[in-house]
């Protein structure tokens, strides 16, 4: 797994690509809050479209920067979701809870 | 005719069974399983969702054992056996167990249990994506080896690709 950051006004946004689970959804929890609670960037991206896998452990880290966003009012948003990133989240029941968008384009003009 | 491993794990006949793997506790080879279960789902017969349904349960599984049977552990021992097994019924079709072993504490069955969704909080999703995502879940405590079997059988329609 692989993440880094693009910065554009207002706006982080991490590209990841590989597998979240167990052996690196720490490394993606650490840079989500690092950027909520550190930076308190006003928008925080998550560019999922080159995620084939989430574990629960990379939901949990999602929901974390969910919650870290919302406590300080920033907004946190999740584009280009694979089968199976989709079909964990609606299992999780947390499809609804976060803001998904299709693609990048439709990610930063919401 | 089942018969029993050096380890007092519960197998049926050797023709049935289908893969063996044996790994250490270290997240890092989770991917290598996440693998091995996608090619086999796929030849098994199962659709793409169940091939998915069945690899996250196992991931879910390991998961669990490593993090919470072994504290983090990454030199310990697990076993997973992936054998098919006969229908329920007449109408229903074949299905993929798949047996984890570890050595492990025995694990509290009321923690098996998984939690509620309707609180919006990080943790405590695995066991509940791996009962969303198999026919079978079971936990069984033999000889100092903690079993975890799980089962998802074909949908009929899609069995003649297995057969």
């Amino acid at each position: 797994m692989q993440i880094s950051a693009r910065h554009t006004d207002n706006t982080t946004i991490f590209d990841v690509t590989g597998d979240i689970d167990l052996a690196n959804s720490p490394e993606v929890r650490k840079a989500l809050l690092r950027e909520v609670r550190e930076k308190r960037t006003p928008r925080v991206v998550m560019n999922l479209s080159k995620v084939r896998y989430i574990d629960s452990s990379g939901v949990a880290s999602l929901v974390e920067g969910l919650k870290a966003s919302r406590d300080l009012n920033l907004r946190f948003i999740l584009f280009g979701l694979s089968a199976s990133a989709r079909e964990v989240l609606q299992l999780s029941r947390l499809l609804k809870i976060f803001e998904v968008y299709d693609n990048e384009d439709q990610a930063l003009s919401s | 005719m089942r018969q029993r491993d050096t380890k007092g794990v519960s197998l049926a006949s050797d023709d049935e069974l289908l893969l063996k793997l044996e790994l250490f506790s270290d997240p890092k080879l989770l991917c290598v399983v996440r693998g091995a279960l996608e090619r086999l789902t796929e030849v098994f017969g199962f659709s793409p969702p169940d091939r998915r349904s069945v690899t996250r349960a196992v991931d879910e599984a390991l998961t669990n054992i490593m993090r919470h049977g072994y504290n983090g552990r990454t030199d310990q021992p697990i076993e997973v056996y992936c054998r098919r097994v006969r229908p329920r019924t007449a109408q229903s079709a074949d299905g993929l167990e798949i047996l984890l072993c570890d050595q492990g504490p025995a694990v509290d069955p009321s923690k098996l249990r998984g939690r509620r969704l309707d609180e919006i909080k990080p943790g405590g999703l695995g066991l509940h994506f791996i009962r969303q995502s198999m026919d079978t879940v079971e936990y069984h405590r033999a000889g100092g080896t903690n079993q975890f079997r799980l089962v998802k059988y074909l949908r009929p329609s899609t069995q003649s690709r297995s057969s």
